[in-house]
């Protein structure tokens, strides 16, 4: 004989295949439950790591082969003075001047439009330089040194819809130029709108003399990198920044990290709910052969045999869920990507079909977790099955072990509950939330566990019922009597509910405070706007000829401009417009306020700017504006705003004037005059407007802009929709099988119940009572779950991750549809079940072992 | 310890939780080949001596030996394991695995002792044509009768050679005639295999088929007469 072990191989492959080979369907159901998690996990794993590589080969492009760039703060940029004396510090083999500016052109086509000396991006940035249709090579002939070529990247030939050969008129920087189409930029990554012209071209027709807005440098071989990026920071004006390969792809990465790791954590809700599906699965399988378990035990299988028994069969499940999970989760990658793009409809990314990029080491780390997920889900149910009194349960028989008597305690899931909301307090780590999802997870856990005291508590008033109809009276007995079986079925339905719940009542939240916030900031009759006014706009002249219009009221004209603050992190919003601080409640929604010190300048700070950079009302903070490079405001206010979500800040308008002497505005706020139509006024402007800006000029009335607003916060969160219907699908299969397997199982206690009269559309009548309670119960636990973890992805998730605060609205109506469908399908999905059973000879059920 | 008994028991004394006495100063030895009957009335504590002999349960004080080893002193891995190599049980329910083939049901107990599959299988189909079930090891329990399944039970309970055999009502859910082909088979098949066997029944009909038949009453056991 063979050493002793806990286990024999053999028998766990006896027991394993008769097990699955008597009930197929929930093995299969486990499986897949298992799968879908790891499919979702991965899929969008995958997404995102193939936005974030298009993102990066589309930076590359730009950059091309430069060790270090230094950019402008400000679209305005930098003087090219700079230009030699970096290209002449120590360690610098080249520099490449470029000039940056958005641009747009005669048939609607928007592009970034670069001006490089060919000579010095041929040796930095070779990807910008442009080739003529035929040549085989780069172009070094004559055509890329004409003055007015302009070489155009595949994305901005689509963009443009023009030929080779075609001339344009390109607008930029408020002014316009005609440009030929002399070529393409091969090397440009898809995504790209890029158009390349001679940088002297750039500077001069569209008034950039003496301004650069970056600077590509290449290094010395063997230079000491920190040593050179020190020497230039000392070079550096506060108009410029230096920006290395780690920052640039630290801001590509915080551009979109919290948005990534949501949707990341929403594909491990369907995990999660998966692992109860396991757990309910496993639990209803050693529930139904504890008397075969005894059996072994009392033949000789020692306890940790049992216990391995149980485990490897989730095991089992969880490996070929998650390998399953992998193959699904390539496809739906797939499938998504050329769907909804590498962003998922959130926005982030401008390349809209980014190449699938499989990471093995990601998928085999989320197939961990399948396998992680199942062992969970069976490890409670494995340690039922190996504590068990054997010779107890082989006299008792299937069902539930418990005594009747005794009531289930609730405080394990009261202690996990308050672990879940002191964990709620945490701050965030590493900038996620990680602390506010744990503090989820807990919630989930306790709420579960405590679903046995639960149920009892709330059946409880049912007992009192004076002369029940004999199936309401039996359901009700049963419940009661039995409430682990009943928690079994209810855990799969109050894990989905709650998550469900949870994530309607932050989404209703969050769409009703943008729709209530669009309304108090949208106050004006007609909004006009300068599309890419990068140092261009409405000059003071034209604004006074505007302002004078008989079918204007009022008039607020405004300026917006890109600040970058930090080099790792996306640029903020500067807005200047018309604020004044006695009536400033009125027209930004105001979150906090402090007093202003005689002589400073006020501005206002939006919610995620004074999060992301530890702002308070009543401090100070320097802004890079104004001749001397910076410029030091008063944070007068935090304002909500949830259209910048890296940061805005406010001053008033003349403040901005004083300090940037920049006069132009590229935004206007409209009151009309009484029985003007908005078109009106829009027709009466663009006369006024030069011609290059009246191109670039849009207006629209706020009922637009919020429809426009709330269709962008719809198509980027309908991922979460699609994603949460899959937990949700999930979830209620989960139900409906559960309760199948427990009626199946129930076969022997309803033969008795035949042989002692009790007639068969009684038994379905009990378990349809039985179904509905079941149904009820969950849905009012899933319901203050899903509400009470609302709280956290409302008060604790989304500032975390987003830098937005919200007031909860509860979205009532789907709360009633969802207690109703809950126990209307556990209802449906018990009488199915039950009809089957009852339909078999009742005499044979009874007799039969188990 | 080849000359050690099968079972022994001494100065056994059970209470149950409630603080109420079932038996003390039990005392019993069977020898290798005898059945020895315990009847008693419903209550008295029959099933659970059983369970304090296979080791499922723990007396109160006194001293219990399966083929000369003390299981009082033993952890309950011990316990087990002594219990797998040496103990056979029959059960009034039958307890067959319904998803396992006749076969493997019978070749549960070499199976737990890690025996290789192959070998396994071989002797169970042996121990069934012994029952009188040759050439059914590829059936399942839901193709036989009520006097079938109590055969495989029998089969599987001796398939190991185990020293002693616990029978708990091993006729109580057959007719008479059923009931009695398996009594005849019980005790030619654990007389021919050398074990000791302790049934447990309400049977005077399947107490006959003993060599000894004691009453089991809260003061011990008490011979009833010899069969």
């Amino acid at each position: 004989m063979p050493p002793d072990r806990a286990l024999s191989p053999t028998l766990l492959r006896w027991m394993m295949l008769g097990e699955w080979r008597a009930r197929p369907s929930r093995v299969v159901l486990a499986i897949m439950a298992i799968a879908i998690g790891v499919a979702l996990g991965l899929a969008v794993h995958i997404v995102n790591r193939s936005a974030l590589d298009e993102f990066a080969r589309a930076v590359r492009t730009v950059s091309g082969e430069s060790d270090l760039q230094i950019h402008a703060v400000s679209p305005a940029g930098f003087p090219e003075g700079l230009y030699p004396q970096v290209a002449r510090a120590q360690g610098v083999a080249m520099a490449s001047p470029v000039v940056e500016l958005a641009a747009r052109t005669d048939t609607g086509g928007q592009f970034t439009l670069l001006g490089v000396d060919v000579l010095r991006a041929a040796a930095v940035t070779p990807s910008l330089i442009g080739r003529r249709p035929g040549a085989d090579t780069f172009d070094s002939s004559e055509a890329v040194f004409q003055a007015d070529a302009l070489f155009l990247s595949q994305d901005a030939f689509q963009a443009l819809g023009r030929p080779v050969g075609a001339r344009v008129t390109v607008t930029a920087a408020g002014r316009s130029a005609e440009l030929q189409i002399a070529g393409t930029l091969p090397a440009a990554a898809s995504g790209q709108a890029l158009g390349v012209v001679d940088i002297a071209t750039a500077q001069w027709l569209f008034g950039q003399i003496g301004q650069l807005q970056r600077l590509d440098v290449r290094l010395q071989e063997g230079a000491d990198r920190a040593r050179v990026e020190n020497e230039l920071g000392r070079l550096l004006p506060r108009a410029a920044e230096l920006v290395t390969a780690e920052t640039e792809a630290r801001r590509s990465d915080n551009l979109s990290r919290a948005y990534r790791v949501n949707l990341e954590m929403l594909a491990m809700v369907a995990l999660l709910t998966g692992g109860f599906l396991v757990y309910s699965a496993q639990s209803l399988s050693v529930a139904r052969r504890r008397p075969q378990f005894a059996l072994l035990r009392v033949l000789g299988l020692k306890p940790r045999g049992m216990l391995r028994q149980v485990l490897i069969e989730g095991a089992v499940l969880g490996v070929t869920g998650a390998g399953l999970g992998i193959l699904l989760g390539v496809g739906l990658a797939a499938l998504a990507l050329n769907l909804f793009g590498g962003d998922l409809g959130g926005g982030y990314f401008a390349a809209d079909r980014p190449r699938l990029v499989f990471t093995p080491v990601a998928a085999v780390v989320i197939a961990s977790l399948g396998l992680i997920v199942a062992l969970a889900g069976s490890l409670l149910p494995a340690l039922e099955a190996s504590r068990a009194q054997a010779a107890v349960a082989l006299k008792a028989g299937a069902g539930d072990a418990g005594d009747p008597r005794r009531a289930p305690m609730p405080w394990i899931s009261v202690a996990l509950l308050g672990a879940g909301a002191l964990a709620a307090f945490g701050p965030p780590v590493g900038g996620l939330p990680l602390l506010g999802y744990l503090s989820i997870a807990l919630m989930l856990a306790g709420g579960v566990g405590a679903m046995p005291w639960l149920a009892r508590v709330l059946i409880r008033p049912l007992r009192r019922l004076r002369n029940p109809a004999p199936p309401v009276a039996l359901a009700v007995a049963r419940l009661w009597g039995a409430p682990r079986q009943a928690a079994i079925a209810l855990c799969g339905i109050v894990a989905s509910t709650s998550l469900m719940v949870a994530m309607a009542v932050m989404v209703t939240s969050f769409r009703g405070s943008v729709d209530e916030w669009l309304v108090q900031i949208l106050p004006s009759d007609v909004y006009m706007r300068i599309e890419d006014a990068t140092g261009g706009g409405i000059p003071p002249e034209v604004q006074a000829r505007i302002a004078a219009l008989p079918q204007l009221e009022a008039v607020d004209f405004r300026q917006e401009a890109p600040l970058r603050l930090a080099p790792d992190r996306p640029a903020v919003r500067l807005i200047a417009r018309e604020l004044d601080p006695a009536t400033i409640k009125e027209v930004l929604p105001l979150v906090a306020r402090a007093d202003i010190p005689v002589g400073a300048v006020a501005a206002w700070v939006s919610e995620p700017m004074a999060d992301i950079y530890r702002l308070k009302a009543g401090q100070r903070l320097t802004l890079p504006i104004g001749s001397g490079g910076t410029t030091q405001v008063w944070v007068a206010g935090i304002w909500r705003d949830y259209s910048n979500q890296f940061g805005a800040v406010a001053l008033d308008s003349d403040d901005y004037t004083r300090i940037t002497g920049d006069r132009l505005r590229s935004q206007a706020a409209m009151d009309l005059a009484s029985g003007v139509r908005p078109r009106a006024v829009a027709e009466a402007i663009r006369e006024l407007l030069p011609p290059a800006v009246a191109r670039q000029t849009d207006f629209a009335e706020p009922r637009n802009l919020r429809a426009v607003a709330l269709q962008i916060f719809d198509r980027s969160f309908a991922v979460t929709y699609a994603l949460e219907a899959i937990a949700i699908v999930v979830g209620l299969t989960g139900v409906a099988a559960t309760f199948s397997a427990q009626t199946l199982a129930r076969r022997k206690e309803f033969g008795m119940l035949r042989h002692v009269g009790v007639l068969r559309r009684q038994i379905v009548l009990m378990l349809a009572t039985e179904g509905a309670l079941l149904g009820l119960v969950g849905a009012v636990a899933g319901l203050a779950l899903g509400v009470a973890m609302s709280q956290v992805l409302i008060h604790v998730v989304n500032p975390q991750s987003f830098h937005w605060t919200m007031e909860t609205r509860l979205p009532w109506g789907l709360f009633t549809i969802l207690t109703l469908a809950l126990a209307v399908t556990s209802a449906g999905a018990a009488v199915l079940a039950g009809r089957g059973a009852v339909s078999s000879a009742a005499v044979q059920a009874v007799r039969e072992d188990w | 310890m080849p000359d050690a008994l099968p079972l022994s028991l001494s100065g056994l004394t059970k209470s149950l939780p409630g603080g109420r006495v079932l038996f003390q100063d039990l005392s019993l030895q069977v020898r290798p080949g005898e059945i020895v009957a315990v009847m008693g009335e419903s209550g008295v504590g029959k099933s659970t001596l059983l369970n304090l002999i296979a080791g499922l349960d723990l007396a109160d004080s006194g001293r219990i030996e399966i083929s000369g080893q003390a299981l009082d002193s033993l952890s309950d891995d011990v316990r087990t394991a002594l219990r797998r190599d040496n103990i056979g049980f029959v059960f009034q329910a039958f307890h067959i695995l319904p998803h396992l083939t006749l076969a493997q049901n019978v070749a549960l107990p070499l199976v737990l002792a890690h025996a290789a599959q192959r070998e396994a299988l071989e002797r169970a189909d042996a121990m069934l044509a012994r029952v009188g079930l040759g050439g059914r090891g590829g059936d399942f329990p839901a193709q036989v009768s009520g006097g079938e399944l109590q055969r495989i039970a029998l089969a599987r309970a001796l398939v190991h050679r185990p020293a002693l055999l616990l029978a708990d009502e091993p006729t109580g859910n057959l007719d008479p005639q059923t009931a009695e082909r398996i009594l005849d088979l019980f005790s030619t098949q654990v007389r021919e295999s050398g074990a000791a066997a302790v049934m447990v029944t309400h049977s005077e009909r399947a107490a006959a088929a003993a060599d000894r038949i004691l009453t089991l009453t809260s003061e011990g056991l008490v011979a009833a007469h010899a069969a």
